[in-house]
């Protein structure tokens, strides 16, 4: 089970592609996650793209595994599995990482360690839906200013209970 | 002994005190008795007591003259502080709050003590205290700004040498307190051990930065700060404070609390635990909070919205961050709006913050707004635990007790997502917008709405008849509506009578707007052009074919007039030019209900019609003022003839309603149909958003050129010469009258044929006011989707960046 060496989530809020929120399990392999996360955002703005208008039904706003890959520092081969993501092996530290936006725009990335467990597709969702939940009141209130970094502490132990979750 | 030195205060409070004690005004207070209570009431250990005494000179004297008991005083107010009593801490000690008594004898001086601190508010040495609930009877200040907690803070801070307190004491027995009711008992006596073991005075200290966090609440209104800065005699643990508090009247409760709160200035960072029993609002803060409500927000069942409560919270001057959190806490139902159980939490989450409390992780249960009326809670005691602690947020959370978190997020999961959007929206872009989009709307529909929604000239026989009739009466203005009603009969005869009947009902929908409106202009107009319109259509020699549509509204309508005028001229664009503005109308469609008349504009439904929809559009708006859609009836009518043929053409186009008009229209006169596409464009403007209307409209095949050429021909020779609006319409309904040939042959129509034609336009009336209404609905709901639309443009605006 590679989540001992890897932990594995991260939730990065992005707002016009500038991180409102991050979080992650704190790992020696933050940073990595981070660029899977920036990396998974022209996933996100293609599928964005590609889906026109009506983005306001939130099955549409979930945007599902958006890329899976595998971890490629563990293993110098994965730099090679990197190249081909759609080769899922049973390598440990597989990296799934979900997208999800709102009708707002605001787009939710989701990088977990498929290692940990299968995380079904309904988990992820609902995780999502509670971001966005979470997301909407720190929007209602009326001292947070859009684009500011989410520092809401509500927020912030809905994604703790969240990674706790998933971790 | 030293020179004292003594504050302001002080010296008024010591002055007071003595002569309380000094009851036989002989300058000097025995050792017992009163002084003797008094110290006993400052709650020091009997040594300590004994230690000032000596300290003071007293025992060597025997008795308190009136240095030695300012010194004593001074003395207890240093051993409430903490500090180690020493002849010399007298006057080293700085910023001594004053003491503090705390049996009941001590109300009288804690009055003294109040009204001192009252005096001595501007001092800024015990500004960091909170003033004393406004139960106790000072000063209650209405002053609803923040601005005493301002001082009380700085003051706070600027107060090195207050005492450490130790933080995070276990539930602070202070709000008790500072808790008018004995309420809490059990929580007081909960509280009780925990303040013993602590140093002695921190217990009570931290009783005293609860009472000062409820005090806090009063900062604003009551007397400001100084009050608080007795020294807190509380060496004992505060169970001795809560003892005598409980079972003490509430007058002694406030004592107590105003004693306390004199310590808060001692101890400004006090635990930030947050416990139920801090959270407590009492009435006098809860009277405060719903004055303070009364402020933003004259209804007390009525909401306060976020950007209200932000501007009152920021007065506050807490961090925005804190502030936030303020209001994640608060906001019970997370709907950006702030109830009056909201209002009163926030409202004491921001004194319990500005006096040192750290804010909860969740919102005490106390604060919670279904519970916060309850005046029993008794369990509130037991709360601490589950109320958090700020120290762990990460484990708060799960920690809480199931009820609450389970409170706290239920509500939010209830009324979250969609439905927090729609409130966001809704307060964005509410009633307001709504209502203006309305308002800016509605005027123009009544002119247009009655102008328009002449129809197609279903009888345009009958139009052509009336407006002859119309000419020959000499273009009775007043009464447009019978003569023309008796013309469209008999227009209606040479047509289909569903055509007719719908371009009768046009034009006496119209003539009924116009007769039932006071616009008599634009009736007389309309239903001169209809007149016109008629006897134009009446000079074609097939009365049989639908009248010409009625003229599209003039400039004002221009969109319909130019519409149709578009239409109509679309053969014939030259003579659209001219005739554009009457005879736009009159060429226009049938009784497709007009577009909305837009003054001399190229809308978006213009830009659909073909050129000619352009030169009518021109035309029209060349035109003088005239009621815009009265000479296009006019103008209709005339060519119902000619454009029933075009309407019914085009009507088949229609992809609205005004099918169920057009078509018949088009069932008519060919010639009409050129009116009807008028008609159609008129209507399809009136229904602005209604762009397949305006594309079907546009795609409405040209009338037959020739006849609608002729009408415009005509309308415009006739219609040239008028300029003024009735002018013009009489114009053109006299030019029709004059060139249409037929027109005294209609008129000599026998009166079977006039009664035919009454009722047939009667039909006509009534099928027309029908489609009117539909048209209205149409509009209406058009109109709705666009400020729906533009509700979401809104939304989307700041993030349609993407």
């Amino acid at each position: 089970m590679g989540w001992i060496l890897v932990t594995s989530a991260a939730v990065i809020l992005f707002l016009q592609n500038y991180p409102l929120y991050i979080r992650s399990v704190p790992t020696e392999n933050e940073l990595k996650f981070h660029y899977m996360v920036h990396t998974s955002l022209d996933v996100v703005d293609e599928k964005i793209s590609a889906m026109g208008k009506a983005l306001v039904d939130q099955r549409e706003l979930y945007l599902g595994l958006l890329y899976p890959t595998e971890d490629y520092k563990v293993y110098p081969r994965a730099w090679q599995r990197l190249r081909s993501p759609r080769a899922k092996s049973v390598f440990p530290n597989q990296l799934c990482r979900y997208g999800y936006v709102t009708n707002s725009k605001v787009k939710f990335v989701m990088v977990v360690d498929s290692s940990n467990t299968a995380l079904r597709d309904n988990e992820i969702r609902s995780m999502f839906r509670k971001l966005h939940n979470s997301y909407t009141d720190v929007m209602c209130n009326p001292f947070y200013n859009p684009g500011d970094r989410i520092q809401s502490r509500a927020f912030d132990g809905m994604v703790t209970s969240m990674m706790i979750q998933v971790c | 002994m030293e020179g004292l030195t003594l504050s302001d205060a002080e010296q008024k409070y010591y002055s007071d005190l003595f002569s309380y004690c000094d009851s036989e005004s002989t300058k000097k207070v025995a050792a017992h008795g009163r002084v003797l209570e008094l110290f006993r009431a400052a709650q020091l250990p009997s040594d300590v007591v004994h230690q000032i005494m000596e300290l003071c000179g007293a025992t060597r004297l025997g008795y308190f003259g009136r240095s030695q008991f300012y010194i004593a005083l001074k003395l207890v107010a240093v051993a409430q502080s903490g500090f180690p009593l020493r002849v010399e801490s007298i006057n080293t000690v700085k910023d001594l709050p004053l003491p503090r008594f705390v049996a009941s004898k001590n109300e009288q001086e804690s009055r003294h003590a109040a009204s001192y601190s009252s005096d001595s508010e501007n001092q800024g040495s015990y500004s960091g205290v909170i003033p004393p609930p406004p139960g106790r009877g000072q000063v209650k200040k209405g002053s609803t700004s923040h601005d005493t907690v301002q001082p009380r803070t700085s003051a706070d801070q600027q107060e090195p040498v207050s005492p450490v307190v130790s933080p995070q004491q276990s539930p602070p027995t202070s709000p008790h307190t500072w808790r008018k009711h004995s309420r809490h008992p059990s929580g007081g006596n909960s509280e009780r051990p925990l303040a013993g073991p602590g140093p002695f005075w921190s217990p009570f200290g931290e009783a005293q930065s609860g009472s000062s966090a409820g005090d806090a609440v009063w900062s604003g209104h009551s007397p400001p700060p100084p009050q608080e800065n007795w020294v807190s005699f509380a060496d004992t643990p505060p169970t001795s404070t809560l003892l005598t508090m409980h079972p003490a009247s509430v007058q002694d409760q406030t004592t107590v609390r105003t004693v306390a709160s004199a310590t808060t200035a001692n101890e400004i960072r006090r635990q930030s635990s947050s416990y139920d029993d801090p959270w407590k609002i009492t009435d006098e803060q809860r009277q405060y909070y719903v004055n303070q409500f009364k402020t933003i927000q004259p209804d007390l069942n009525g909401f306060i919205p976020g950007s209200a409560a932000k501007e009152f919270f920021t007065k506050s001057k807490l961090p925005i961050l804190e502030l936030s959190h303020i209001w994640e806490l608060s906001d019970f139902d997370k709907d950006g709006a702030l109830t009056l159980d909201e209002f009163c939490a926030a409202f004491h989450l921001v004194v319990a913050r500005k006096n040192g409390y750290d804010l909860p992780e969740k919102l005490p249960e106390s604060l919670m707004p279904k519970l916060i009326d309850l005046e029993d809670s008794a369990d509130v005691g037991d709360q601490p635990g589950e109320v958090g602690y700020s120290g762990s947020p990460a484990e708060a959370p799960p920690s809480k007790s199931p009820s609450m978190p389970s409170l706290n997020q239920t509500w939010p999961e209830l009324n979250q997502s969609s439905e927090q959007w729609e409130t966001f929206s809704e307060r964005s872009s509410s009633s307001q917008t709504l209502t203006q989009f309305d308002s800016n709307i509605a005027p123009a529909d009544p002119d247009t709405a009655i102008v328009h929604p002449v129809p197609i000239r279903m009888t345009p026989s009958k139009i052509h008849m009336q407006e002859m009739e119309l000419k020959r009466t000499g273009s009775d203005h007043t009464n447009p509506t019978s003569p023309l009603l008796v013309k469209t009969s008999d227009l209606s005869e040479e047509n289909k009578i569903n055509s007719s009947v719908k371009f009768a009902s046009g034009n006496t929908v119209a003539d009924g707007y116009s007769s039932s409106d006071s616009f008599t202009s634009d009736p007389e107009q309309i239903g001169n052009n209809v007149t016109r319109q008629r006897s134009h259509s009446g000079m074609s020699p097939d009365n049989t074919a639908p009248p010409p549509p009625p003229p599209r509204p003039q400039p004002s309508h221009s969109r319909s007039s130019s519409l149709d005028m578009n239409r109509t001229f679309s053969v014939t664009t030259d003579l659209c030019v001219h005739t554009g503005q009457q005879q736009a109308g009159v060429v226009a469609q049938p009784p497709a209900v007009p577009p909305r008349p837009q003054p001399s504009q190229a809308p978006g439904p213009v830009v659909h019609r073909p050129v000619d929809a352009d030169g009518l559009i021109t035309h029209t708006s060349t035109s003088p003022q005239q009621i815009p859609e009265q000479p296009n009836f006019a103008d209709f009518s005339q060519f119902e003839v000619f454009a029933a043929s075009n309407v019914n053409e085009e009507q088949d186009d229609e992809a609205e309603k005004h099918p169920e008009v057009l078509p018949v229209e088009k069932a008519s006169d060919p010639a009409s149909s050129l009116r009807v596409a008028k008609t159609d464009s008129k209507i399809e403007e009136k229904t602005a958003a209604s762009a397949p209307v305006n594309a079907s409209k546009g795609t409405t095949p040209l009338a037959p050129p020739p006849k609608p050429v002729r009408r415009r021909l005509k309308s415009e020779d006739e219609l040239r010469p008028e300029v003024d609006e009735h002018t013009q319409k009489t114009g053109v309904l006299a030019a029709v009258l004059a060139s249409q040939p037929s027109i005294p042959r209609s008129v000599g129509k026998d009166k079977k044929a006039i009664q035919a034609s009454i009722r047939r336009n009667k039909e006509t009336n009534t099928v027309l006011a029908r489609l009117n209404s539909e048209l209205q609905q149409q509009l209406k709901d058009v109109l709705e989707e666009r400020i729906s639309l533009e509700v979401q443009l809104e939304q989307l605006r700041p993030f349609s960046h993407l």
